[in-house]
């Protein structure tokens, strides 16, 4: 469960501007945290708060594979994204990092930049809390809440790997 | 019994080891090969090592490829390009390329045989859906699905359902692949394919050259789609002869394969087509939009760096001067190639012509480096993304376009196709 203040974009949110390419070979995620968004909205970094929850239309974090892309997010401090759909690779990296995101295209529509909104990743229930509004995000399935228990993939595949070799 | 599948399907049944597999159901599939480049590559490395892997599933189904910031642009790119070489000396990867051998990944491995029909490839470059061009499954993924790859040899997958996008007739002189898949996202979108499969068919496949796939399979992640593919028919085994250095497999898809959608596309009918500021989808022929100033072209990318490319824009350049206010940068995308160009005299029309060539490199394409804009600096590229501050500055703009249209608009220093020359 958390509790935040929205920041919210709008469709086809690209792996460019969420982390550009030039600092693609900054070592750490809080030096690619300092530069998260800058591209278009110069203000995110000095702005987001611990918590805060980053709220995107159709097709977020489309373009380049970067998993730099979730992990700036993650390090600037945002606790979930929601949008109304996620590109496919940005989806796997953020389950592989243990990141939450949820896609719900009701709450991405009408949720309203600076909301306060809280979200129970258990239930999938994201509530605007200054509307009074409540939606349903699509559950995880099954095999992915598993990959997200064990704390990400490789930690899922290395006690596979163990399992196998006892 | 029928089984009713896609070839995509088909390829990722064979590597789950079931019968059959539907749209939907999770699969866990074997790799042939694993690819990653000198961005995702360090992180991959990083999360593999913290992880307690201490081997990798097969040193020749990995490959290693510096490609991106190379030659190295800053201290911090030499930083991520020595993890990679101490990696892929620790595990003796076979498939390992750095300055001197190494050329941009997506042109680089079908062209050595690294990858062919039939196999189950993850790259950690979104790009790697190239290879569908051989009548491969193959998809970009991030640097923890690529470290996943590496320990395993297997990944997760979710089987994805498909638009099936008929081709039909012929290209038209000075049309090329690349018109063919700016048309086709600007018909159904940067998410129309979104976790779907993008299967091309038809009679108009035979008429399109290996390199017109590759450009075409390449830019499926611009639709959003999971993988682009082709059927594996004479041109297909003519590329991969002397080359592939494994038994191909040759999948088809079932002739009552379910699809969400078809798309039919008239190859005869397509025009010279470019994708605007700031979206692949924002497309326009040419036509359109001719006139329009600009001050860069970029000619290469793993989208138009191919041999094809380069005689498609030396053609145009030949005997032509670029304009005084424009800048031409020629990035043939393999070393193979490059030295073709040179055998072939086109680094010798390109250099005529006012263009600078360059070693391979992913360089301007990303924002890189070799040929990053100023504020309010306009390039027509033949790469593949055009979005908002993507090779350089935020009030920068890209127009995306064939080689052809590139090279014709360096001439002009506008917006041009050969035919308005």
């Amino acid at each position: 469960m958390v509790t935040g203040k929205v920041i919210k974009y709008g469709d086809n949110i690209d792996t460019d501007v969420i982390i550009p390419a030039r600092y693609l070979n900054a070592p750490s995620p809080e030096e690619l945290a300092k530069h998260c968004m800058e591209d278009i909205d110069i203000d995110f970094v000095n702005k987001v708060k611990p918590g805060d929850i980053m709220v995107g239309g159709a097709n977020f974090g489309c373009g380049s594979s970067r998993e730099h892309a979730p992990v700036a997010i993650q390090a600037s401090g945002i606790s979930c994204v929601i949008a109304a759909s996620f590109a496919r690779i940005f989806y796997r990296n953020a389950i592989n990092i243990g990141f939450p995101i949820l896609e719900c295209p009701e709450a991405a529509e009408k949720i309203q930049n600076g909301d306060k909104v809280s979200v129970d990743f258990k239930t999938g229930v994201i509530a605007d809390e200054t509307t009074g509004e409540s939606f349903q995000a699509a559950a995880f399935p099954e095999f992915i809440t598993r990959i997200i228990d064990e704390g990400g993939l490789l930690k899922y595949l290395k006690e596979r790997q163990a399992a196998k070799e006892d | 019994m029928t089984t009713r599948m896609t070839m995509t399907q088909k390829i990722l049944a064979a590597h789950a080891g079931m019968p059959s597999v539907k749209a939907g159901d999770l699969i866990e599939a074997k790799l042939d090969m694993v690819l990653g480049n000198d961005i995702t590559s360090p992180v991959a490395i990083d999360v593999f090592d913290k992880a307690g892997f201490t081997k990798v599933f097969d040193k020749e189904k990995i490959a290693l490829v510096l490609d991106h910031y190379t030659p190295c642009k800053d201290i911090k790119s030499a930083q991520l390009c020595a993890i990679v070489r101490e990696f892929a000396k620790r595990f003796n990867i076979k498939h390992y390329y750095d300055v001197g051998t190494v050329g941009i990944e997506h042109a680089l491995l079908p062209e050595k045989g690294i990858v062919g029909p039939g196999d189950c490839i993850i790259g950690a470059d979104s790009h790697t859906c190239t290879y569908g061009a051989l009548g491969a499954f193959s998809t970009g993924v991030g640097s923890t699905d690529m470290a996943a790859g590496m320990a395993m040899g297997e990944n997760w997958f979710k089987v994805p359902s498909a638009i099936k996008v008929t081709l039909k007739g012929k290209l038209k002189p000075y049309v090329s692949g690349k018109d063919v898949i700016l048309h086709l996202i600007g018909m159904i979108g940067v998410d129309g394919a979104l976790y779907k499969s993008l299967e091309f068919t038809g009679e108009g496949v035979s008429e399109l050259s290996m390199d017109d796939r590759f450009t075409i399979a390449n830019m499926a992640i611009e639709a959003g789609a999971k993988n682009g593919i082709f059927p594996v028919d004479e041109k297909t085994l003519e590329y991969i002869k002397d080359r592939f250095q494994r038994e191909p497999k040759i999948y088809e898809a079932d002739q009552d394969a379910e699809y969400d959608s078809e798309v039919v596309i008239d190859l005869s009918e397509l025009k010279p087509t470019v994708s605007m500021p700031h979206l692949p989808s924002n497309t326009k022929t040419v036509d359109e939009v001719k006139g329009l100033p600009i001050n860069q072209v970029i000619i290469g990318s793993c989208t138009n760096g191919r041999i094809s490319d380069m005689r498609a824009a030396a053609e145009v350049l030949k005997g032509r001067k670029v304009a005084d206010d424009v800048k031409c940068i020629v990035i043939p995308a393999t070393q193979k190639v490059y030295l073709q160009c040179v055998k072939e005299g086109l680094v010798e029309i390109f250099i005529e012509s006012g263009c600078a060539v360059s070693t391979p490199t992913c360089g301007p394409c990303l924002g890189g480096h070799m040929g990053i804009m100023a504020e309010g600096e306009r390039a027509v590229a033949t790469t593949n993304r055009n979005f908002v501050g993507r090779m350089g500055h935020v009030k920068s703009e890209v127009i995306l376009a064939s080689p052809a249209v590139a090279a014709a608009s360096a001439v002009a220093g506008t917006v041009a196709s050969p035919q308005d020359l």
